[in-house]
């Protein structure tokens, strides 16, 4: 059986779960076996539901103290869960808390691990996951050698599948251990998609020249109903708040389209968003290294090219 | 107070990516090697920090590798460190570095275990989780902030959208990232005292690799940018919608 950990905050499931389970899914089919899912703590999502992502059973660990995450005592829930299920296969999304999670449970159920998984494992000889490496510059093929396999895969990078069907909801009674950290204050900023779980993405670099110009950015992202980016020079020096900084230092994002303007794509820039779907440049370089990174380019005056942009989507919308 | 900090040898970020041997080997053929830059900018210059604070702090550094990582552990030293330990074993399984790492850290009962949030050549993020673990203490991931008042940690670490502060009692692992600490660059007489710190080598206790690396691959390449002229941006638009299908 193949178990996919739903992440939740804030008693909502999170999106990068719904391409977990549907990973998960594929996976089972191509093992001949179920896949089931596996929630810790409360959520308000109608559970029945996840079965449109192809998992026939959701176990549900109701337990409050579970509705915060610990990853030491997720860990030690998780693998208590997998051994009693018997899963075989234990799949989570790449995302913050599936990072911190998965290799320790793999620690406690002695599995092999493969993080940052780009596609379906190959199965015909063996069990060997693609995942990306150094910084998305290339991909590694890895056997996993132990009877269990613990997988974590990449952000958008296997897409969400969907088909009506419910799944059965099973309460599942395992033992929680004692909180490992005090979890005192929250701060989210409110309205906004996560970078990480944004589809479209418009990002700024220097070349926007000042943070008094962020306008035009802002009504195309609007048009778009895209989050907003920027590069690191950029939060440096506080033109744009740090949570936005997408590059090796900052956040790393694999949205379907990444627009940049006025951003020369150093090599650590693109470390953060070469895993990008489709990247549009807007820079008047015509010698800038991010147009060889990129799908479509625009030279030219980035303060001339982006309100002509946000005009051109605008109306492209309303003729819709 | 006790810190270990793990570091890991990775090829320089701006290094050429090719690979040998039937695509199963990296090719390290002119490539410069670095300290991973989270481990290095972070992690131990955030020890360095809270031994500036508190000169009775103790810092070791741990590696796993061959003798080829001591010039980098010795780079590590100049920064800062008491003393670094090398296992001498070579695996790219992060199981068996996790394990290699929680041995040296169950012999020194340190208090505080920091890794980098990655590396940035497997880009595994898998340390710090595997052997917080292995020693059966808390984790705190992507931690941006840490202050200690005794035997309490107050972290800051990213979460979806944002950030969250917790408390944890010493001891715990921290994977570390940007804000923890700023970067800095060895002195003369951090790199004349490096030379004469000690570095003791140890031999791993052995263990079973989980994983094997079969192949490597490059990307495609991309098939060239398509350049659409300044002021014909409903060209794009559709561009956009029709043949990449993303808005």
């Amino acid at each position: 059986m193949v178990l996919i950990y739903i992440d939740q905050a804030d008693q909502q499931i999170k999106k990068s779960t719904q391409e977990a389970l549907s990973y998960g899914a594929a996976i089972a089919k191509q093992l001949g076996t179920t896949a089931e899912a596996l929630l810790l703590g409360n959520v308000s999502d109608n559970l029945t539901a996840l079965g449109n992502y192809g998992v026939t059973k959701v176990h549900h660990i109701n337990n409050v103290q579970l509705n915060t995450f610990d990853a030491k005592v997720n860990a030690t829930v998780v693998a208590h869960a997998v051994k009693k299920l018997n899963a075989t296969v234990v799949v989570f999304a790449h995302n913050i808390n599936g990072k911190a999670l998965a290799p320790a449970v793999a620690v406690k159920l002695e599995a092999g691990i493969v993080t940052g998984a780009s596609s379906l494992p190959d199965t015909t000889n063996g069990f060997v996951v693609t995942k990306t490496v150094f910084s998305g510059k290339a991909f590694a093929a890895i056997q996993i050698e132990t009877p269990i396999k613990v997988i974590s895969l990449n952000q958008n990078s296997f897409g969400i599948h969907a088909q009506e069907t419910t799944a059965i909801v099973e309460i599942l009674d395992i033992p929680v251990p004692a909180p490992s950290i005090k979890i005192t204050s929250v701060d989210k900023i409110v309205g906004e998609i996560p970078l990480t779980e944004a589809t479209l993405v418009v990002s700024g670099g220097r070349g926007l020249k000042g943070p008094e110009n962020w306008g035009i950015l802002l009504d195309l992202a609007k048009s778009l109903g895209a989050s907003t980016a920027c590069s690191r020079p950029v939060s440096d020096a506080d033109w744009r708040p740090h949570h936005e900084h997408v590059g090796q230092t900052g956040i790393q994002i694999a949205p379907n389209l990444y627009i940049a303007i006025g951003i020369s794509g150093a090599i650590q820039h693109l470390a953060g968003v070469n895993r990008s779907k489709t990247i549009v440049v807007i820079n008047k370089d015509p010698e800038a290294p991010f147009f060889k990174a990129a799908d479509y380019g625009v030279v030219g005056d980035a303060f001339e090219i982006v309100p002509a942009l946000t005009a051109a989507i605008l109306k492209s919308k309303a003729s819709a | 107070m006790k810190i270990l900090v793990c570091i890991s040898k990775t090829p320089d970020t701006t290094a050429k990516i090719a690979f040998v041997e039937g695509n199963t080997k990296f090719d390290e053929n002119g490539v410069q090697w670095i300290i991973n830059p989270y481990d290095e900018w972070y992690s131990l210059v955030k020890a360095i920090e809270l031994k500036e604070k508190d000169p009775t702090t103790i810092i070791h550094l741990v590696t796993v590798g061959g003798a080829d990582t001591e010039p980098i552990i010795r780079k590590a030293l100049a920064l800062g460190g008491d003393e670094a330990i090398r296992v001498n074993s070579i695996s790219n399984d992060s199981f068996s570095v996790a394990a290699s790492i929680a041995q040296v850290a169950k012999e020194g009962a340190y208090d505080l275990i920091f890794t980098g949030k990655e590396t940035i050549d497997y880009n595994s993020s898998c340390i710090g989780s595997m052997v917080s673990a292995m020693l059966d203490l808390p984790f705190v991931s992507l931690a941006t902030h840490l202050e200690l008042n005794g035997t309490t940690a107050t972290l800051k670490r990213e979460i979806e959208g944002g950030e969250e502060t917790c408390e944890a009692i010493l001891p715990i692992v921290v994977s570390c990232q940007k804000g923890m600490a700023e970067q800095r660059i060895p002195n003369m007489r951090g790199i004349m005292a490096a030379r004469t710190k000690p570095l003791k080598v140890i031999e791993p206790t052995s263990i079973a690799a989980t994983t094997t690396i079969k192949t490597f691959e490059l990307p495609l390449a991309k098939t060239g940018v398509k350049l659409i002229d300044a002021d014909k941006m409903d060209e794009l638009v559709k561009l956009l919608k029709e043949e990449a299908k993303v808005i």
